[in-house]
């Protein structure tokens, strides 16, 4: 993998008084129970991972699962109770206001499931406003934000004040003023998770070509597991604050690590996340049809091609050699079959 | 048996009643009980007994102990008199520059604070007065009387009434519409024509002055509370007592501090002002969303800048209600500093009123009246209204309000001057109508209230008989009947079941405090009055607001009228009630039922209104008829917001009762009323506001643990 931006070293984050006495004293073996009767609410439990620049981490878990504690530690919006937080290699926990404060107007941009407008402001200088902050100067500043209203599609509505909008069209603010600033690490808390669902696809696809364009290093926040298997690289899944799974959307499908995620998996339709290649059998690649089709390929795409040949099909890669193949069977066990054994 | 499990309560309270009354006959009158005017009065009486706290003699009519407490707590009253006293006068003397005499005084700190305090509101009042009404104060403030006398056309001429009216009615249009103009308009003319220019300028300047101040610590100190749980924790018991303290006990000790005027009237207004203030910014603060907060972090704000860019125009609305508080409480206060002498229209109407002259009265209570109901819509429409976007509009667009002054502010002038050419020799009216010279219907009205007791005064005189001596007498005698301790335990249980031992404990401090006082017959006094007004305010506000809430129409308008009562400075009331009974308790009774019955009204229809749409729909698919739906489903959902409307009932009525005593009554608002000009009044009447705040918040707390239960039982909470 590429350089490492957001890292994380068991990273606890408990509410209630004694929190940090408490904390010292399990030697980092909390039981959410025992903490509880004491009075404490445990929010993250021993969290460690790291992001790679570029890449995209999707936090799933339901309510309460401590997926937004999470973001909070790392933009540091709470402090956390325990551990280690490394931004680009700075140890978060150790700065002080000041460079806390440099380094969200410089490197960070943060969207919010509730948008978090202000309402005073007009669109345009809501996304103004964190570069105003900022200090630079309105007539650039504004034509920056102008700029960023032409990216997130809302040209002709910079003078509009938020409660003219409707929620989609807020959270394009919202998106256009966390990247403002052009922050290298990118938070999302839940940013389609207030709007109905026919907005919220149509979103996450802009936010997927938005991605493609400016490939920002990502912590997206969802409680929607089909939205985080369309959008992820990789996905943590949490509850109770334990990070239960970090893998590949693909990853978590086949082999959920446990029964809680193995839940989750079930009624997911493997076509849609499988590529070829994770159902594909690599060692064979003898008595091959005529028909190629990529290893990268969504199962779903080809699997009408696949199913109507009698032959074996052959796999490539990317530079067409042959890299394994996949029986028409195997696409009928996958899409039907793969579901009861649930591994 | 069966019953006792299934109301369990029920018994619990019969069980309070019964010990109650039991206690009531069980202790019986002292023989040498008679309803005393005060407990530890200062005239000495051989039968009193003596004891002496901290130094100090403290005389009371000793009872049993079980009928009426001892007054412990007198030495208080004393003790803060002597206290003020000694700051004032003893306390940390220090050498100060004295500019009149050119040479170093001694004085004590606090004096030296106050005499500066006053000064420098004095200035401002003045310098407000002079820009409306004209004068030279202001100027020779920064020059000397010499100077003056060599240029005496420094002296501000004041603005003419023409280009204030304008100015109403163009804000008025600028914040929310035609209507307000118009009404703005409409007001200020009045006010010109019938004379009562100056003083309500004088009162305006008031206005001017202690609203921005108190607007600015309000808004200080909500936000240290709001950023600090300790400052929060500091101030919440002083809110608390302020907003069930009447106003008119605070007078007193800013009598002693700061003595008699306007200035004094400023800073115990802003005393008042600041509470509601402080309460609504924490409120508007704490309604943020937090992800608006977080948001404001991200984009990498500085403390500061989060406060100023993101958390207060985001409470903007909350704030400018609070203005809209603060505007009115000192609007309030402006009429009741009358009292310590501060100028203006509360002033002309208490000199009405003491010469029994209604139909002045009556004009200066409308024109009283009429500027409360303007400053509080506009206000309010200043909070509600919505920031517009202006980059695309030309300049004259953006700027036509202050184009439009500028024309009147000319035009005034010019008005004025030719003016002087029309009306020479006599009053320029273009410029400013003279207190007497103005159109005056004082004698139509005085001759109406002639007619009134002419004609009905047998009736009138039937029906005050009637009241007073077979309603109010007895009912003021059962309440004096009941033993100290009886009311205490009947407190106390009432707390201990509603609330529990935390309540109970609540309840048995203030109520003990009341009891100690050298004041409990006379608090008792005050209940009676208190209770009568309150029960009937909720029997009229109760059946008047069910009934308008049958038709959404009635609703609306019954809240509307309710607004519009609610803005009148509660003096105001007596006024049409002395019309009527004249000076006796039945007034100050009927002042205070009308009073107190504009919560009770409005809670009930608010409360109704807040039965959720989809139980109404429930019932009605269930088949209930509309009795069945107001008796089953409404009544009992809307009950706790109608226990609040008590709540507020009883805080109104306690103030007007307080207030009555200007009329004559024998609660604790006359030893109020005495103490404002007693040299030793201030320990006496700020200890007799506590009381009184204090009766309010047994109540209060009683009302509102209950409520809270209440909605968390229902799930409403």
């Amino acid at each position: 993998m590429s350089e490492t931006v957001i890292k994380c070293e068991s990273v606890y984050k408990i509410f209630g008084e004694n929190a940090k006495k408490m904390l010292e004293e399990s030697n980092g073996n909390v039981d959410a129970k025992t903490f509880q009767e004491k009075g404490c609410i445990v929010g993250v439990n021993n969290a460690s991972f790291e992001v790679a620049k570029g890449e995209m981490l999707v936090v799933m878990g339901l309510s309460g699962s401590g997926k937004s504690t999470l973001l909070r530690c790392i933009s540091r919006l709470t402090d956390a109770t325990g551990g280690k937080i490394f931004i680009e290699g700075q140890d978060l926990l150790e700065l002080n206001n000041k460079e806390l404060i440099e380094l969200r107007r410089s490197k960070m941009g943060m969207v919010f499931q509730s948008f978090a407008l202000l309402p005073h402001k007009t669109v345009v200088e809501n996304i103004a406003f964190p570069l105003q902050i900022k200090g630079t100067k309105t007539e650039e500043s504004i034509n920056r934000a102008m700029e960023m209203v032409k990216l997130v599609g809302l040209d002709g509505r910079e003078n509009y004040f938020p409660r003219e909008l409707s929620g989609g069209q807020q959270q394009r603010v919202g998106i256009a003023r966390s990247l403002a600033v052009e922050p290298d690490i990118w938070f999302l808390d839940e940013p389609f998770s207030a709007l109905d669902p026919l907005i919220r696809k149509e979103m996450q696809d802009e936010f997927l070509r938005l991605q493609e364009k400016l490939q920002k290093t990502i912590m997206f926040i969802t409680h929607d597991f089909d939205e985080a298997l369309k959008l992820a690289d990789r996905i943590a899944i949490m509850k109770d604050g334990i990070i239960e799974q970090l893998d590949t959307p693909a990853n978590i499908v086949l082999n959920p690590a446990t029964e809680y995620v193995r839940k989750f998996t079930e009624e997911v339709p493997r076509e849609k996340v499988l590529i070829i290649e994770d159902v594909m059998d690599a060692s064979s690649k003898d008595n091959l049809g005529d028909l190629k089709v990529s290893k990268d390929e969504i199962i779903e795409n080809v699997a009408e091609k696949i199913l109507t040949q009698e032959k074996i099909v052959a796999v490539v890669d990317s530079e067409n050699n042959i890299v394994g193949s996949i029986k028409p069977s195997k696409i009928i066990d996958t899409v039907f079959g793969g579901r009861k054994n649930g591994s | 048996m069966e019953y006792l499990k299934k109301y369990p309560k029920l018994f619990q309270w019969l069980f309070l009643l019964i010990v109650f009354f039991a206690l009531c006959f069980a202790i019986d009158v002292p023989e040498t009980y008679k309803f005393i005017r005060g407990q530890a009065e200062f005239v000495k009486d051989p039968n009193q007994s003596v004891y002496f706290f901290l130094g100090k003699e403290v005389r009371y009519y000793a009872f049993d102990v079980f009928w009426r407490l001892p007054p412990l707590l007198g030495w208080l009253p004393i003790w803060i008199n002597d206290s003020l006293f000694f700051l004032m006068n003893e306390w940390m003397p220090m050498e100060f520059w004295n500019e009149d005499t050119q040479e170093f005084k001694t004085r004590p700190i606090l004096l030296q604070i106050s005499r500066n305090l006053t000064a420098f509101m004095t200035f401002l009042i003045e310098l407000i007065r002079e820009i409306l009404l004209g004068g030279l104060e202001t100027i020779v403030a920064f020059t000397s009387w010499d100077f003056i006398d060599a240029y005496p056309w420094l002296e501000l001429p004041g603005l003419p009434w023409t280009i204030v009216a304008a100015g109403a009615a163009i804000l008025s249009y600028k914040l929310s519409g035609k209507g307000l103009a118009l009404f703005a308009g409409l007001t200020m003319i009045y006010i010109s024509i019938f004379g009562q220019w100056k003083p309500s300028m004088q009162t305006l300047s008031f206005i001017l002055v202690a609203a921005p101040l108190s607007f600015i610590f309000g808004l200080g100190l909500g936000i240290a509370a709001y950023k600090s749980k300790r400052v929060e924790k500091a101030l919440y018991p002083i809110l608390l007592v302020m907003q069930t303290m009447p106003q008119y006990a605070v007078l007193v000790p800013a009598l002693v501090l700061f003595g008699v005027g306007d200035h004094a009237a400023v800073i115990i207004t802003m005393v008042v002002a600041v509470p509601p203030m402080i309460l609504l910014t924490i409120l508007g603060l704490r309604a943020i969303p937090p992800e608006v907060i977080e948001a404001g972090r991200m984009s990498g704000c500085t403390n500061w800048q989060l406060m100023l860019k993101v958390l207060i125009p985001t409470a903007r609305r909350d704030i400018l209600i609070g203005v809209n508080q603060v505007i009115m409480v000192c609007f309030s206060m402006a009429v009741i500093s009358a009292f310590i002498g501060a100028k203006g229209l509360g002033f002309n109407l208490l000199l009405a009123l003491n010469q029994l002259n209604i139909g002045l009265a009556l004009e200066a209570g409308l024109c009283i009246s009429l500027i409360a109901i303007l400053l509080d819509k506009m206000s309010l429409a200043w909070a509600n209204k919505q920031t517009d976007y202006f980059g695309n509009l030309t300049f004259f667009q953006r700027n036509k309000n202050v184009i439009f002054f500028a024309a009147s502010f000319v035009i005034g002038i010019i008005l004025a001057y030719v003016g002087t050419f029309i009306f020479k020799g006599s009053f320029n009216y273009l410029f400013e109508i003279p207190h007497n010279k103005g159109i005056s219907t004082a004698d139509f009205w005085n001759k109406g209230v002639d007619w009134i007791f002419d004609t009905f005064f047998v009736y009138i005189k039937a029906f005050n008989t009637w009241l007073i001596q077979d309603v109010l007498q007895p009912m003021r005698a059962l309440y004096l009947r009941m033993p100290a301790v009886a009311t205490l335990v009947l407190a106390v249980g009432a707390g201990y079941l509603i609330g529990g031992i935390r309540s109970a404990l609540v309840v048995a401090a203030l109520t003990l405090f009341i009891a100690l006082s050298p004041w409990w017959d006379r608090a008792l006094v005050t209940l009676y009055m208190a209770t009568f007004g309150v029960v009937i305010s909720c029997l009229i506000g109760f059946t008047v607001g069910t009934l308008c809430f049958q038709n959404k129409k009635s609703a609306a308008f019954m809240l509307g009228v309710c607004d519009i009562f609610q803005t009148f400075p509660s003096f105001v009331y007596l006024i049409p009630v002395m019309m009527l009974f004249g000076i006796t308790d039945t007034s100050v009774l009927i002042a205070v039922i009308v009073y107190a019955t504009i919560p009770a009204t409005r809670y009930t229809i608010e409360g109704l209104r807040s039965v959720p749409v989809g139980l109404h729909e429930a019932a009605t698919m269930s088949g209930v008829n509309k009795l069945q739906r107001l008796t089953k489903i409404e009544f009992p959902l809307a009950f706790p917001h109608m226990m609040l409307g008590l709540n507020q009932t009883i805080v109104f009525a306690l103030f007007m009762v307080i207030i009555g005593a200007f009329i004559g009554t024998e609660d604790l608002g006359q030893y109020i009323l005495k103490a404002l000009s007693d040299k030793n009044g201030a320990g006496i009447g700020l200890t007799l506001g506590i009381c009184v705040a204090f009766i309010g918040l047994i109540f209060d707390n009683l009302i509102r643990t209950w409520v809270e239960k209440r909605k968390k039982h229902l799930g409403i909470a």
